[in-house]
């Protein structure tokens, strides 16, 4: 049992215990915590950003190679980068909707073709299925289970018609097949925050005071 | 200890309670049920198996301390299981504090089976564009990630050589803990150039994936720390996800308690008085 006497480790578990102290009631100590890991985490990522992208796939590639052949496309993307920043004055604010524009031009474009083709297609496709296997009675059950509540839900979503008698009944059914889609997430949301606090005393027991080796 | 008590009940006491059925287990180490691999951590594993030795994988660690308990254990053993067949790892993260996460699995594997950075694996580092990332790829990875996460130029790099797009990969094996992750890597690389591909995720995250494990556009799925301890059990490799789960099983069984005796409660009380 050997205490770490690394003092980057010291003050990751002094900084865990200062917002797990929230637990008990809000206090002075978590706030210092919360605020240190906002502007902590804002500064790494902007420095890590500048260079991973902005040096090596902008900057270098434009300015950097002299007296090679330099990629004057990349003009593009600085100029629209540099519009960005017109926001912070009033009277050119107007240059950076140029390049929101294309952010919003190309984000969606791109995003549309791969969910129409895995959320959709791929998704109908996978819901059309034998609902009786020969010989395997529970792949059948799942099945039919499967398309059973697929339908329903739908029809818990469907707005069109009042959801009275027949209708009502099966949207009704849908609601059931959320329920039981809302619980396996809350469920699965428990294992998640829980095994964050695992991970945490597995910090603090093993790398700060050494009680344990994991 | 009334039902009504229970309404009333300060919830600094059910905090105190998860926190020592935590510590407890993890601190004396006791063991309360085996773990059984699910079919999606088989088809995890079996995804890799299946691949011939040397295959080039492309291993993506896109999450950052912040959801470390879950992911950080089945990114360390599928780059176990990944080294342990000798398959080459072009690694990557679009999680800015990914790659240091995924330094730290990729050296403490190697040293484990004495492979070497730039001949047997390569961290690519981290690039932001999220989907624009994922896209470009397909065109040109050189292009992409220009350098490593070292600076050196990826032409120099002797596992990149020859790896120009997702062509010359057998299979994405991505740990994810939300965006951009698994749903995007599905959307944009397996939905377009099918390459094959199997997640670890958050357990948060794992429900919205099991359409796509049900359709086969992934092979196979780890669900939070659970799914992480079957994978490692499964490459007999019994490492932090394992230890974890005793305390993660008795904090689950509280709580379940404490939903139903909150439930009970509830319903205890005068109608008028519940709303």
């Amino acid at each position: 049992m050997t205490p770490s006497h690394d003092i980057g480790i010291w003050i990751a578990a002094l900084l865990t215990l200062g917002i797990f102290s929230f637990l008990y009631r809000d206090n002075p100590v978590y706030k210092f915590c919360e605020h240190l890991f906002v502007g902590v985490s804002a500064g790494y990522y902007v420095v890590l950003t500048y260079f991973s992208s902005m040096k090596p796939n902008l900057l270098t590639p434009l300015f950097g190679h002299f007296g090679e052949g330099r990629n004057f496309l990349l003009i593009i993307p600085f100029v629209l980068s540099l519009f960005l920043f017109s926001r912070f004055f009033p009277r050119g604010d107007w240059l950076s909707r140029w390049s929101i524009a294309t952010i919003l031009g190309v984000y969606p474009a791109l995003r549309i073709t791969g969910f129409g083709q895995s959320d959709l297609v791929q998704q109908v496709g996978g819901s059309i299925l034998p609902l009786w296997v020969a010989g395997d009675p529970l792949t059948s059950l799942n099945n039919t289970l499967l398309v059973a509540g697929l339908l329903a839900t739908l029809v818990f979503f469907f707005f069109s018609k009042e959801h009275v008698g027949a209708v009502g009944g099966i949207a009704k059914v849908g609601v059931y097949f959320l329920m039981v889609s809302f619980g396996a997430s809350y469920g699965y949301t428990v294992m998640a925050r829980v095994s964050l606090l695992v991970g945490r005393v597995m910090f603090l027991l093993d790398n700060w005071l050494g009680l344990v080796r994991f | 200890m009334s039902l009504a008590s229970i309404a009333s009940l300060d919830r600094r006491w059910i905090f105190l309670a998860v926190g020592l059925l935590v510590i407890l287990p993890l601190a004396f180490g006791f063991h309360i049920a085996p773990v059984e691999p699910s079919p999606r951590s088989r088809g995890f594993y079996d995804a890799i198996e299946k691949l011939p030795e040397g295959s080039t994988v492309l291993l993506a660690g896109d999450y950052d301390p912040s959801t470390i308990a879950e992911n950080y254990p089945m990114h360390l053993a599928a780059a176990r299981h990944l080294m342990r067949r000798n398959m080459k790892i072009i690694a990557l993260a679009l999680y800015p504090a990914g790659p240091p996460l995924t330094d730290q699995v990729l050296h403490l594997v190697g040293e484990e089976f004495h492979k070497k950075e730039g001949i047997d694996y390569v961290n690519l580092g981290y690039k932001t564009g999220n989907e624009l990332v994922m896209s470009s790829m397909g065109s040109s990875i050189p292009r992409t990630f220009p350098v490593d996460r070292r600076g050196i130029a990826v032409t120099q790099i002797p596992v990149m050589k020859g790896i120009q797009n997702y062509e010359q990969f057998a299979l994405l094996v991505n740990v994810s803990a939300g965006f951009p992750g698994t749903k995007e890597w599905v959307q944009q690389v397996v939905s377009r150039y099918h390459l094959p591909m199997v997640a670890g995720v958050t357990a948060v995250s794992a429900p919205e994936y099991y359409p796509y494990l049900q359709t086969g556009q992934l092979h196979g799925l780890l669900g939070g720390m659970a799914g992480a301890a079957e994978y490692e059990a499964l490459i007999e490799r019994p490492a932090l996800a394992m230890r974890g789960m005793d305390a993660q099983s008795l904090a689950h069984v509280f709580i379940a308690l404490m939903i139903l005796l909150g439930n009970l409660a509830f319903l205890g009380k005068q109608p008028a008085r519940r709303a």
